[in-house]
């Protein structure tokens, strides 16, 4: 590494590396972040201004009668779309992942398939599990019927109590290459002595995982948990592809993402707000930075030596 | 001796059993991730009348028919959103890697004052989505006159791109010796032609980035919905989704605009699947 500490003026070749990123990146990601931020304090008036306005907005959304039901419905099912993915996502990734590293000839074959579906939009993925479980077509319920299963069929995208669960495991159809990768990337750079030292210890293959390899990946269940974390409450398309912007039916299926972009583009019955949108943004920011904070401090020694 | 033999035997028996079992999980799990892609694949070439009469069924010469590509042709944008796609999907990558590589060979080479600094501050956007400034965005978009253009959406995934391409380059970059560089300097190379030196030695992980920050980008909806949503600048993801809600009904159109917008991606992903994986466990292990 250059030394150019000791230099009197800012080289003028750093300008030249550095600007166009730090300009890009500053214009289209700081400046709009840090002023919906501010923006959430503003109340926009009739004539289109905005006019300070304290937390006024925050306290809309909390109890409003009209919009406090939205938000923390949304929350909710935000939360559980969450715990959704790491109950069965993750669980489900590291068991593929771990069985991926001990087969030999197939093992490109069976990688390549599982992680098939992450790289199709989820546009795509949405109209097509629209389809398959449609009781129209009946290619569900007859897949049902197949393997004796036939009376479980419902139309759970239509049903209050199942939409949700029913699109959280739609996304982790799609998304489970990821936890898979990661895991997979993990499990392969711990040595293989480190394994066959535990099995001539007297160590099971199980006994070898859950000792052996389970607490070397560690950090990546940190990394995974928190890129499901920030993925979830992010998310909008599927619901938006599948249920719209109202997330139906009766908002079973509206989580944060979906509740930004209604108050924020309005509604039939309703304008949109951009201040109220930049509320709705800066709680899901708030949220984010919380789950970000979270797994720093759980897994900060880890991070460095850890990257990708 | 006779009992070690049978133990060794049935240790033997056990492993295979284990080897079959866990075959046997992955083929459930890779079935379960193909059939519904092969399903719509499959029933884009049927007359409606089988697809729902057999839809389980390879298409015949009796059930063949390419009605729903002839409607997709005819009344979709879906060329022209592939065009756009294409565009900026292409564009924002080339300027990620560009801007990206830039800042961290300046980050990675050369200790200044504000150098940790700046690695911290251009690693915000690592965690932190670009969705969330939205409304800024487009409040942005319009006083800059980019509403309902491509170059408004590329320039939106430049920045969206850049966090992780910088944080990742510069832990390639911070491990190319220092060695190398000098002796660029020693025989009179300026810092912008060592950047050019340096830069194919980190070609794997140029490639990897790329292929990572693609993919987001061609499948994202936010955007194209909220800052260009225009017929004439829609990508195909968000011509798609426009697409199949107006034709929802009509259930060969429906099947065959899925396919039109899986094949280009599903191809690609085929084609370079083995490099992709193997530059992400190869990359990590590295960093």
């Amino acid at each position: 590494m250059l030394d150019i500490r000791g230099s009197r003026k800012f080289p003028f070749f750093l300008i030249v590396f550095l600007g166009p990123a730090v300009i890009c990146y500053t214009l289209f990601m700081i400046y709009p972040l840090a002023e919906s931020l501010v923006l959430s304090f503003f109340a926009v008036q009739p004539d289109n201004s905005y006019v300070f306005a304290g937390f006024a907005n925050f306290v809309k959304l909390f109890t409003d009668s009209d919009t406090a039901p939205r938000f923390w419905g949304a929350l909710k099912n935000n939360l559980l779309f969450f715990i959704i993915h790491m109950l069965v996502q993750n669980p489900i990734g590291l068991l593929l992942a771990s069985l991926l590293v001990t087969k030999g000839k197939a093992r490109g074959f069976y990688r390549t398939v599982l992680f098939m579906p992450t790289v199709l939009s989820v546009v795509i993925i949405g109209f097509i599990w629209q389809l398959i479980l449609n009781p129209l077509w009946g290619v569900a319920e007859s897949m049902l019927k197949a393997v004796g299963l036939g009376n479980l069929f419902q139309p759970w995208l239509g049903l209050p109590e199942y939409a949700l669960p029913t699109v959280a495991l739609i996304s982790v159809w799609q998304f489970i290459g990821i936890p898979m990768i990661l895991f997979y990337t993990a499990l392969i750079g711990i040595p293989d002595e480190l394994i066959e030292a535990a099995v001539v210890d007297g160590c099971t293959e199980a006994q070898a995982f859950w000792h052996v390899k389970f607490p070397l990946i560690l950090p990546t269940i940190g990394i995974v948990s928190i890129l499901t974390f920030v993925g979830n409450f992010n998310a909008f398309d599927l619901i938006y592809t599948m249920k719209g912007a109202f997330a139906g039916p009766a908002y079973s299926t509206d989580i944060m993402g979906t509740l930004f972009y209604r108050t924020f583009f309005g509604q039939q019955l309703q304008l949109g707000n951009p201040t109220m949108g930049a509320t709705v943004a800066t709680m899901m920011f708030l949220i984010i930075l919380t789950g970000v904070l979270i797994y720093m401090f759980l897994f900060q020694r880890r991070v460095k030596t850890y990257q990708l | 001796m006779k009992l070690r033999a049978s133990k060794a035997s049935r240790d033997a028996i056990r492993n295979r059993f284990r080897g079959l079992l866990k075959h046997l999980i992955l083929m459930l799990f890779s079935l379960i991730a193909i059939f519904p892609i092969f399903l719509i694949l499959m029933n884009s070439f049927k007359l409606k009348k089988y697809i729902f009469a057999a839809p389980f069924a390879l298409p015949n010469a009796k059930t063949f028919s390419l009605i729903g590509y002839n409607t997709v042709f005819q009344r979709s944008n879906l060329i022209v959103n592939f065009g756009n796609s294409i565009i900026v999907t292409l564009v924002s990558l080339f300027f990620i890697l560009l801007f990206g590589s830039m800042a961290a060979f300046a980050l990675s080479g050369y200790k200044f004052r504000g150098n940790a600094f700046l690695g911290f501050y251009l690693s915000i956007g690592i965690m932190i989505p670009i969705r969330l400034g939205t409304v800024s965005i487009l409040k942005l978009m319009a006083s800059l006159g980019l509403v309902n253009s491509l170059v408004g959406l590329i320039l939106i995934y430049i920045a969206q791109g850049l966090p992780l391409t910088i944080f990742i380059l510069t832990s390639f970059m911070s491990q190319i010796p220092d060695e190398l560089k000098d002796a660029g300097r020693i025989d009179g190379a300026s810092e912008y032609r060592i950047y050019s030196l340096i830069l194919p030695l980190v070609r794997p992980a140029l490639g990897a980035i790329g292929i990572f920050t693609m993919i987001p980008i061609w499948n994202d909806l936010w955007f194209p919905l909220i800052v260009a949503p225009n017929a004439k600048t829609a990508t195909i993801t968000l011509g798609v989704q426009q697409f199949l809600g107006q034709y929802v009904s009509d259930w060969n159109a429906v099947l065959s605009a899925l396919v039109l917008a899986m094949v280009p991606v599903l191809l690609l992903y085929l084609l370079f699947s083995r490099q992709m994986i193997r530059s992400v466990t190869a990359g990590a292990i590295k960093a």
